[in-house]
Order: structure tokens, then sequence, then C-alpha cells
């Protein structure tokens, strides 16, 4: 893009050249036509006065005959040269502010301006590809938890809507192809403290572009993308392309979460940063309406017919959509209507789930269900971020968001890959343990959504515990819960998850004894965060603790 | 062989030129140094710097560079001459003259790079 510059510098030599032609013809014609003073000797102009007389002329300021009156012969040159400079003038002003104002100065002056906002980032960064709904949910959730992220959108509209969003750091974007090597550069893709990037365009050929760039680029960094078909996936997978997430998978198995283990459900959201920690509804048990057969449908029905619940498929355009193999389950119409939903069972029904691609309908459904059936159990699915406060009014059972649930997932990947690992593990766990999990959590941290972070025991992350753990001292899990100044006040705070080599720790007990290597997975608010990392940093604070450790047994 | 260059060494070689015949003389006699020939230098200087603008290459930039010396040389020795001219007391005294050459002199020097290095990459480039 440099290049335009030196094009320009180019185009500026035509119009420079005539201007200063011009000048210097008109200066030194006035230099050498003699003229007469007062009293009428011959008298010749200086080149000091005919710049300054040409100046002025050719500008149009015009202060009039200098420093005598004129002689017919000198006022026959000026006339001359008022045509021929004041055009020149007027052509190489004008040429140049068209110059100026090309839309490809522009464009380079934009991108010489981000890229060196993205060179100024000192922190660890990301590289968000696509700023929609998705996109723009996970610069806030980044920015909440204080990390840095720059942006790339193909159009200006989202840069626009980037600019306006109420972010507390500042966010670096671009409006641009992000699928070319050349933008992904400019974001700072072989930047030292970038750290990944993600792909979350709603174009899988330039996901998959943004992916294979990255990882021939800077192998080094962590890349999740977005992609809608399986063979994009696999495609992607090919390459070592870190994570793959299919929005309607991750979306259809968050909402079944939500139905089928309603405080797995609950403990998820809550350590993802979405929900406050609640008693979660019990969804009923019995015939379920699950209205629209897209992508998100065919997800969501998978899920139900392995669980082994009854469902009836409502679907308005089957030939488009293709319907499940057991036709006796499918009616065929618009879930918006009351003879559909009718003719699907809806009084023998104990939910509904409304889950086309079209928010205006999924309203609209939910209204009618409502009317026919008050008590049905009712799960929204919302497309658009724009359509928050109808869905609230709505006042259905589960509102389920997609971009949110991604941009939430992403952000974990990113941030707390032992979260991940936690949440995997919580999996094959049954209800009634995180229903147990979550009333314990509720009491020690509180229901706000916490912070979760993870501390690396090594010479990089934690000096000081090293340094410790050489000199034999026991460090156990409960030395990081205690207080730094005070150990007779607890610390908010709870261990989730250890990982050592390849094992893995689940909820480790206070006395595991941490050894170098371990990564653990905390949850607490803010401030046990920061008293926990002085006691990685600070030498003081981790002698107060052990000192304390060890005189109790005494 | 090339108009556009023919152009290009053209200014430059009579900036360089130009600029010779004004600085030779006696370093302190006004009348060794011509008014005209100093206007003469300016002007054609720069045409060869706006000749210079928008090269890519290394040397392209390195003439640019020398040249835009030259012009800043030349048009401090023209201030000069006009403020002793019209401004002082004195007019243009021997001192005055002394430093107006000088510059020139150093304005000489830069078109003489500029010379010298149009010289070798012609060379370089016919190779």
């Amino acid at each position: 893009m440099k290049s335009i510059f030196f094009l320009l510098m180019r185009r500026l030599r035509a119009p420079l050249l005539l201007l200063v032609t011009m000048l210097s013809l008109a200066t030194l014609g006035l230099v050498l036509i003699p003229g007469e003073d007062a009293q009428g000797n011959v008298w010749h102009m200086d080149f000091f006065h005919a710049i300054y007389f040409v100046s002025y002329m050719a500008t149009t300021i015009g202060f009039g005959e200098i420093p005598f009156e004129f002689t017919p012969a000198q006022r026959m040159w000026v006339t001359f040269c008022i045509y021929l400079t004041v055009g020149s003038w007027l052509f190489a002003f004008g040429r140049i502010l068209t110059l100026f104002q090309e839309d490809a100065l522009k464009q380079a002056f934009t991108e010489a301006r981000f890229q060196k906002n993205v060179n100024r980032i000192r922190d660890p960064f990301y590289i968000i590809c696509g700023y929609g709904d998705t996109g723009s949910a996970l610069v806030q959730a980044l920015n909440e938890q204080h990390q840095r992220a720059v942006v790339l959108d193909r159009t200006q509209e989202a840069i626009n809507g980037l600019r306006l969003a109420s972010l507390t750091t500042f966010v670096p974007g671009l409006a641009c192809e992000a699928g070319l090597p050349e933008n992904l550069r400019k974001a700072g893709l072989e930047r030292p403290n970038c750290r990944g990037v993600v792909a979350l365009t709603d174009d899988d050929e330039t996901n998959l572009h943004i992916a294979i760039s990255t990882k021939l680029l800077n192998p080094r960094l962590t890349v999740i993308c977005r992609a809608e078909t399986r063979e994009t996936e696999r495609n992607m997978h090919s390459f070592g392309t870190d994570y793959v997430i299919d929005p309607f998978e991750a979306f259809a198995d968050r909402l079944f979460t939500a139905l089928h283990t309603p405080n797995l459900s609950a403990l998820h959201d809550w350590l993802s940063g979405l929900n406050p920690l609640t008693e979660p509804l019990n969804p009923p048990h019995g015939r379920w309406l699950l209205c629209g057969y897209g992508r998100f449908g065919k997800a969501l029905y998978k899920r139900f017919r392995q669980e082994g619940i009854e469902t009836v498929v409502i679907e308005a355009t089957p030939d488009k959509t293709g319907l499940p193999e057991d036709a006796r389950s499918t009616v065929e119409g618009w879930g918006t209507e009351a003879p559909t939903l009718e003719k699907a069972g809806i009084r023998q029904a104990a939910g509904i789930v409304a889950g086309t691609d079209h928010d205006t309908n999924n309203l609209s459904m939910l209204m009618t269900a409502r009317d026919l059936k008050p008590d049905l159990f009712m799960v929204a699915r919302q497309n658009r971020e724009a359509n928050t406060a109808l869905f609230r009014a709505i006042n259905a059972d589960i509102v389920a968001e997609g971009s949110q649930t991604l941009a939430h997932r992403i952000r974990i990947i990113l941030n707390t890959p032992l979260l991940k690992e936690f949440i995997r593990y919580s999996r094959g766990r049954d209800d009634s343990w995180a229903r147990n999990l979550n009333r314990e959590l509720a009491r020690e941290i509180g229901s706000a959504p916490p912070r979760t972070w993870e501390v690396e025991v090594c010479e990089e992350t934690a000096p000081v515990l090293v340094e410790a753990m050489h000199r034999n001292t026991t460090i156990t899990v409960d030395t990081l819960l205690t207080h730094p100044f005070d150990d007779t006040r607890p610390m908010v705070c709870r261990a989730l998850f250890l990982e050592r080599e390849h094992e893995h720790i689940p909820l480790p007990r206070g006395h595991e004894q941490l050894k170098v290597g371990d990564r653990v997975l905390f949850c607490g608010p803010e401030i046990s965060e920061e008293r926990m990392r002085s006691l990685l940093f600070d030498r003081l604070s981790l002698d107060y603790v052990t000192r304390g450790q060890q005189a109790s047994p005494a | 062989m090339h108009p556009e260059k023919v152009i290009f060494a053209f200014f430059i070689v009579l900036a360089l030129t130009l600029n010779f015949g004004f600085f030779i003389g006696e370093h302190d006699d006004p009348a060794h140094h011509n008014v005209y020939e100093l206007f003469a230098a300016i002007v054609i200087n720069l045409i060869a710097t706006i000749l210079k603008l928008g090269e890519r290459t290394q040397v392209g930039a390195v003439l640019l560079a020398t040249s835009l010396v030259a012009v800043l040389q030349l048009l401090i020795a023209a201030l000069v001459w006009g403020i002793a001219a019209h401004v002082s007391e004195a007019g243009l005294t021997p001192e005055a003259t002394t430093a107006i050459v000088s510059l020139a002199g150093g304005a000489m020097l830069a078109n003489f790079i500029s010379v010298t290095l149009l010289v070798i990459d012609t060379v370089r480039f016919n190779r």
C-alpha cells in the first residue's frame, strides 16, 4: 500500500512543474522590462519586488502596482501574466486538493493509523475476524477480562459499530478483506504478543482462508474457527486448526444441556460469565414440540432422540430442509399458526422450542402457543442481538442467544483452557452433583459471575512460588488460598481443577501438594485473583503465608 | 534512449552548472556574482527537485535528498541577498556577498553529489 504515496508524488509533478515555470517566467519578465520611477527615470524592478508582486498577482490577492506606477509595457506583460499565472495556480491548487482527497490515499492513511495502533499494543492480544453479533460479543467478553483485541471486518459499518461500542480498552479495527494474508499481517499476526486468531465471518471460505494463512505465517498461534459445514470443519482440522466451532451444534448443545441437565447448565453459564448462579427451572418431562428443522433444529433433534425424548418436528418448508426419518413425528406447516400446533398435539405437549432462524416467527410461535396452552414450558432461540428487548418481554422460560453462547465459549478457550477441561469433566457427572456444587459455590463465592483464572507453577508466571519449592517448602492448594496479609481472614476463592502432566484432578483438595509444572484453575471475585498473584510474585507475602502454615501443626 | 531520462539528466546537470556559474569568482565581490544566475539556479533546482519526486528506489531517495539540500541552501542565499539589499541599511556589503556565495557553494556540493550519483547509477545500470 506504500506505493500509493509514490504514485501521488509522481502525480504532483505536473502541477508543481507548471506552477514553478509560470511563476518564474512572470518574475523574470517583470525584472527585465524597464519601468519608470516617480521622477520619470528608467528603473528596473528587482527580484525581491518582482517575486512579491507575482505572489499576490497569481493568488488573485492583488495589492496594486508597487513601488511605482507601471509603464504601458509593464502593464502589457502583467495582463499576459495574470491569465498565465492565475490559471496555472488555480489548476495546480485544484489538482493537489483532489489528489489528497483520493479514496486510495485516505484508505492508506487509515491503514497506517491502524497499524500504528496495533504496534502500540504491548499486552497479549487476539485478532478477531468478523465483527457481527458473535464478534462483538466476544470483544465485549474479552474486554471484561481486560484482554486486548484487534478487529478486522469486511464492512465499514461494522467498524463504525466498534467505534461506538462502550469498551474500556481501545480496540483497533479496520474495514478490509480479512482473508488476505497482507491484512492479517497488518493486524499484527506476526507480532510476538499476538496470542491467537479467531475467524468468525459468516463465510466458511473466508474462515478457511484465515485459518490456513495463520497456520502458515505463524504456526505458534491458537486458531479458532467458525465452520458451518462438516467438510469445512474436516478441512480446517486437517492442517491443525486448534478449535473448530459449528455455531449450530454449539448452540444446540447449550440449549440441550439447559433442558436435560439444568443445574450443570447453570454452572457452566455462571463460570463463563453469562448468568448469575441461580436455582434453574426444571423442565417438564413429556412430549416436546420442535419448531424449525434447519441446521440448529437438526442438531437439537439428534440430541432429543439420543435421550429418547418424544419429539414432534414442525417445519414449514420440508422440501428445503428435509425431514427426520421418523415421519410419524413430523408436522408440515407454520408453527406460528394455531391449527399446525394443534395438529402437532400441543395439548399433550410439555414444552415447545421455537428454533427457527427468524426471530419474529419465533416470537409469534410462542405467543400462539401460550394462547393454546398457558402452562407450556417455552424455549426461545434468539438470533439477533437487536431483539433482546422483545425476547425479554415475551417472558419465555429459557431464552438462548446464539452469538453470546459462542462468544463466551471462545473466550474460555482463549483465556482459560483449563475451564474447558473442567466443563468437559463436569459433563460426565450427573445433575445432582452439579446442584450440590452450585449450592456450595453460591454460599462460598456468591451468585454473581466470578472471574476464572489459571495459575501455572513455573519460573515465568510464579517465580517466588517455584523458588520456595526449590527450598523444599511445602506448597499446597491451601497455601494459595490463604489471605496474603491477614490469615485470619478468608480468601473468597475456590480451586476447580488441577492439571499435572497428563493427570487431571477435578476439584482438588486443600492439602493437595503442588509441583512445578502444575496448572490450577481458580474461580472467585477479582480481588482474590489480585491477592493470589501477590503470592506468586511477592516473597514477603509468600513467606508470611508459609510461616503461618508451618506454625499451625506445631 | 528514453526521453524522460534525458530531461531528468538535463535538469540535474543544468542545476549544477548554473550553480557553479554563480559560485565562481571572488567570494566577496558582488560584481562577480550575477543575480540572474542565482535566480536561474533556484528555478532549475526547484524543477530538478520536482522531477525527483516519487522515485521508489534507494538512489532516487538520495537524489531527492541532495536536491532538497541544494534548494534549501540556495533559497537561504537568496533570502540573505534580499535582506542585505533591501532591508539592511548597509546594502550588499562584501560580508553579505561572502555569506551568499558560501551558501551557494554548499548547494553546489549537494548538486555535485547528485550528478555523481546519477552517473554511478547509469554506469551500474548499463553493465
